[in-house]
């Protein structure tokens, strides 16, 4: 498997992080190594087992149907970049 | 050639809990901004998801009332996306194994009836707002609705007009409503439709579909709709290809069109949530929400027709809501002999009423008990039509019972024949003129004679036996 | 005072022979000389831990102390604490300071522990030299020029340096038990759920835990009650009867199978590390353990499914980081993706974007069979060799790390050869086990040695008891950088 230049930029859209273009190369090289050691897992027949996503073979808890949390938009807000009339404000959003 | 229409519904229904799908905050509508949105809904470094049990009772109550597969064990993904209005940067929905799949919605009246097929119905997370309103050139984001649980209902591409889409959809939202898992509030957002659409040949294969995203109003979603099959049969009819995309309705130009934050191909990158073991249904759960299900609004239907020998038609006509069937279900348990009157009361006097007041069915001032003592009076002639609308008002204006009404405002009917006898002798007495002339054979002369004894009762003779008894009087 | 264990210093709390505030102000100052050079500490705030030993001496005068109350114990930067600047050893939450605890630091506020401090730690927890800081490097206690281990690096290293009777710390792949030894202290990783991630900054949430790092394996027994609990708030915590991990550290060891997996003594473990494990292991059976061999034949495999799965929930769980609501925003932005994509690009370092692009690409459309669902599947085969082993013994014993601590720099380009040093502790963290790391012996350099005890699900006082008995009959953990007991 090979990992493009093009993939590179595709993802890190995905992912939302800036990639200059002086680092795509070293950045699909870096990857592209590391995938090479991934690659190994190709090889094991898995037919038949069942992926495990958690570590204890157990099912979800429910809480009951309660408000238990106040308004705590002060403290949460204290901490946000750009506040406004109790609103997070972020660059326009277009639709 | 013609084209044929084909559409799927995808609707979000928020579901009534109190509290959030993951979070212990408030789900009430209209808050300030984010004064409803907890360390979770925001997405703090280091909160965890956890599920509302009412959100997924709720999601059960859904599936057994559509005769869905309601499934031991479902699993929440995340669906990954970058937008203001999504605090984690993904949502939490099922997505390969959801909560429900299968079960119908019957749509249309006795005659034309259509099953429509459901192919899931999943839970999830709805966002927050973003207000576009000018902050400086900038957005506001409001999380007071992130998280709030939601019923995503999606259907098979079965329905084949925006007059069926539509009626699907108030089918949806009457039947929500009835079993008590959403509001239905639009104007709200309680209840979205979005609306896949797409053209093709007869007994060709389906076309490519746009999808219309939040339709917030059955007026819209017949519109966008309409729209929509306009647009793309131009673009066929021309030699053109649909593309596939999101598009959005306007209703001040009542056109959709493409929406711009989702031109680039998504790639939502779903995998299990690793924060929320596999959802359980046991079988004890579905038959104790099942034990406490209200009856649906076919098996009512049906009932109606069973037991009160209603038609068809006026049942389906009661079902719409399950207050009005409620409230005519107690109305007719009370009058068993006279259902239909019942029912002509709730279609007629009542809902003109309402309507009238611009009330919605669960806000009417007069119960069932009430109304019940009125319509016995009308069953057993103590009232004409003319003075039982009159007790109604009064009653309707909570003046008091359909009794005391009655008595203090004289209305009793003369159905005493004794006493109509002896009113319609001085009448026949006093005027021997028009007797004289009704014997000859004029038969004027009698409606004037019952004027007369009408005049003479002040109104409150019971007019079919007065005018049996008239006839009696100038007959011999 | 500063080698006292925390039964003692318990004892002396108790007994009015020293208070909270004199001890705690012990430590801070210790803390506060070394942090130039180790760099343990990202956030130090003398006034406040000190009033909280204030008000520890306090509990302690009106009879209401409870089993950890008046001593202090630093916290990885991961755990957020109410009122604390909580990085995560992240220029993305330089400015966070957390408006809530998380579940573990209730736990120790209960049982009246003081908040020394935050410690470093790779950025997000992803790391295995604590290189990963935007706080900078931690630096080995035994050697300057060497890494302490990562991710809990500021941990292990305070711990080992004496600057915090006791540290937690977070394993994902190792990052407790890596970072212990390689300081040459001792630390445990619980089995998956006992532990409340409840305030614990996610790096992969199906393979997070946090764990105590102490001296010794009594004092993890100890700091372990205070951190095993159920939580309503984290939907994996497990619902079980509190244990007391105390209970079974002084039980005999006769007959306690321990299990050696071939896989962990083969190619690419050091001379010096094999030489101080067969040492320990020969101790364990003089203490009456019987040695049998077991087999995990899926361990090679164990690195490539971690790094798909970790990364793979990592660029998910760190989604949340957009600069909207909190933490670092770009100074400069034409648009909403532009502000993404710088916010993000700088606020997250080298290492952290790297994984956040690796697992995006595992998840994307088209790769989600090949990479994640697959890896799910050896996830799977890798549980499956620890139940069979287990069949066979009741611990698994073998090296946490295939070399002594390297030195600073030495494979920080390489991001390969960091990832193959965690093969020894990541199929733990697969299977969702309990493992711990304690010091036996030094190796190159003079520095240190960790022999890892692996468990079954919830055999955590078994294997503290088989620590505790070893740390009983040999005196490595006692053994002191920059001090007459070194070597």
């Amino acid at each position: 498997m090979l990992l493009s230049v093009e993939d590179v930029q595709r993802i890190a859209t995905l992912a939302r992080i800036a990639v200059p273009e002086r680092d795509i190369d070293r950045i699909a090289g870096e990857l592209q190594a590391i995938f090479g050691l991934i690659e190994q897992m190709q090889a094991v027949d898995t037919r038949g087992v069942e992926p495990m996503a958690h570590a204890q073979d157990v099912v979800l808890r429910l809480r009951p149907d309660a408000v238990s949390e106040s308004d705590r938009r002060e403290q949460f807000q204290a901490v946000a970049a750009s506040v406004e009339a109790g609103l997070y404000l972020v660059p326009k959003v277009i639709e | 050639m013609s084209w044929e229409v084909v559409i799927g519904l995808e609707t979000h229904a928020r579901l009534s809990t109190v509290s959030k799908m993951f979070s212990g905050a408030a789900t009430a509508f209209g808050a300030a901004p984010n004064t409803q949105a907890s360390a979770v809904d925001i997405a703090l470094p280091g909160v965890l998801p956890v599920a509302n049990r009412g959100a997924v009772e709720r999601a059960i109550r859904f599936g057994l009332a559509v005769g869905g597969r309601i499934h031991d064990r479902s699993i929440f993904a995340r669906k990954n996306y970058f937008y203001p209005d999504l605090p984690k940067g993904y949502q939490i929905s099922q997505y390969e194994q959801p909560i429900v799949t299968g079960g119908t919605i019957r749509i249309g009246d006795g005659e034309s009836e259509k099953q429509v097929r459901l192919t899931r119905a999943h839970l999830e997370e709805d966002a927050g707002k973003s207000l576009h309103e000018d902050f400086h050139g900038m957005s506001g984001i409001d999380l007071n609705r992130a998280g709030t649980p939601l019923l995503e209902i999606v259907t098979e591409p079965d329905l084949r007009s925006a007059d069926e889409a539509v009626a699907y959809a108030k089918a949806l939202h009457a039947l929500v409503r009835w079993i008590g898992i959403c509001d239905g509030n639009m104007q709200e957002g309680s209840f979205r439709c979005d609306a896949n659409v797409s053209l093709r040949r007869p007994g060709e294969p389906l076309g490519t579909r746009c999808e219309i995203k939040n339709l917030n109003s059955f007026r819209f979603l017949e519109r966008a709709i309409q729209y929509e099959i306009a647009r793309q049969r131009e673009i066929l009819e021309d030699g053109g290809r649909i593309v596939q995309e999101t598009r959005l309705y306007d209703p001040d130009r009542d056109q959709t069109r493409s929406m711009r934050s989702k031109e680039d191909a998504q790639d939502y990158r779903y995998f299990p949530d690793p924060d929320l073991l596999p959802l359980a249904v046991s079988a004890s759960w579905i038959a104790e929400v099942a034990h406490d299900l209200p009856e649906l609004p076919e098996a009512r239907r049906a009932r109606f027709v069973e037991q009160y020998g209603l038609t068809a038609y006026d049942a389906g006509v009661l079902i719409a809501a399950r207050e009005i069937s409620d409230y005519f279900d107690a109305l007719a348990r009370r009058l068993p002999q006279q259902a239909k009157l019942a029912a002509n009361w709730i279609m007629g006097e009542v809902s003109a009423r309402l309507n009238r007041d611009g009330l919605e069915f669960d806000r009417i001032p007069l119960s069932a008990e009430r109304l019940a003592e009125l319509l016995a009076r009308v069953a057993d002639g103590t009232l004409s039509g003319k003075m039982a609308r009159e007790v109604f008002d009064a009653m309707w204006n909570g003046e008091g019972s359909a009794e005391q009404i009655i008595e203090s405002r004289g209305l009793r009917q003369i159905s005493d024949s004794h006493a109509l006898e002896q009113l319609v002798a001085e009448v026949v007495a006093a005027n021997p003129a028009q007797v004289a002339e009704y014997r000859s054979g004029r038969e004027k002369a009698f409606n004037f004679l019952v004027g007369q004894c009408m005049k003479a009762s002040r109104g409150k003779a019971n007019p079919a036996q007065l005018s049996e008894i008239l006839k009696e009087a100038l007959a011999s | 005072m500063i080698n006292a264990s925390l039964t003692e210093l318990a004892a002396a709390l108790a007994g009015k022979k020293i208070s909270s505030a004199e001890l705690t102000g012990l430590f801070l100052e210790r803390a506060q000389a070394a942090n130039p050079r180790l760099n343990c500490f990202i956030t130090l705030d003398p006034e406040r831990t000190l009033a909280q030993a204030r008000a520890a001496d306090a509990r302690l005068a009106a009879g209401k102390g409870a089993p950890l109350t008046g001593i202090p114990v630093a916290h990885k930067d991961i755990f957020c604490a109410s009122g604390w600047l909580t990085t995560c050893g992240s220029r993305m939450l330089s400015n966070f300071v957390s408006p809530y605890d998380a579940h573990v630091i209730e736990r120790f506020n209960a049982a009246g522990a003081v908040i020394l401090g935050k410690t470093n730690m790779d950025e997000f927890a992803m790391g295995s030299s604590n290189e990963n800081s935007y706080y900078g490097p931690v630096r080995n206690p035994w050697d300057a020029g060497a890494v302490p281990g990562g991710s809990s690096g500021g941990s292990a290293a305070a711990v080992a340096a004496r600057l915090t009777p006791a540290a937690t710390g977070t394993d994902t792949g190792g990052s407790i038990r890596q970072p212990a030894a390689l300081c040459g202290v001792s630390g445990i990783k619980p089995t998956y759920g006992l532990v409340s991630r409840y305030g614990m900054i996610a790096y992969a949430s199906s393979l997070d835990q946090g764990g105590p790092i102490a001296r010794s394996a009594a004092d993890l027994a100890v700091l372990l009650n205070a951190m095993v609990g159920f939580d309503a708030r984290d939907s994996t915590s497990l619902e079980r009867a509190p244990e007391d991990c105390t209970r079974a550290l002084e039980h005999s060891l006769d007959g306690l199978r321990i299990g050696l997996p071939r896989e962990f003594f083969g190619e690419g473990l050091s001379a010096d590390v094999a030489r101080a494990v067969d040492e320990a292991i020969a101790s364990l059976r003089t203490l009456g353990c019987r040695v049998v061999e077991v087999s995990l034949p899926n361990t090679r495999l164990s690195i490539p499914a971690y790094y798909v799965l970790a990364p793979a929930e990592a660029s998910s769980n760190l989604a949340r980081y957009d600069g909207v609501r909190y933490g670092y925003r770009t100074a400069q932005y034409d648009d909403l993706l532009d502000m993404y994509m710088k916010s993000r690009a700088e606020g997250f370092g080298a290492e952290v974007r790297r994984r956040i692009l690796m697992g995006t690409y595992v998840l994307s459309h088209g790769y989600y069979d090949a990479y994640y669902l697959q890896a799910q599947k050896i996830r799977r085969l890798i549980a499956r060799d620890f139940a069979a082993a287990f069949e066979r013994c009741d611990l698994i014993a073998g090296p946490t790390s295939p070399s002594v601590a390297f030195n600073l720099g030495a494979r920080a380009q390489d991001p390969v050869q960091m990832y193959l040093s965690d093969i020894y502790t990541i199929g733990v963290n697969l299977a969702g086990l309990p493992g711990l790391s304690i010091p036996c012996g030094f190796g190159e350099g003079g520095r240190p040695v960790g022999l890892q005890l692996i468990g079954n699900y919830f055999g955590e006082s078994r294997m503290l008891n088989a620590a505790h008995r070893y740390q009983q009959a040999t005196d490595w953990h006692l053994r002191q950088p920059d001090g007459e007991a070194r070597p």
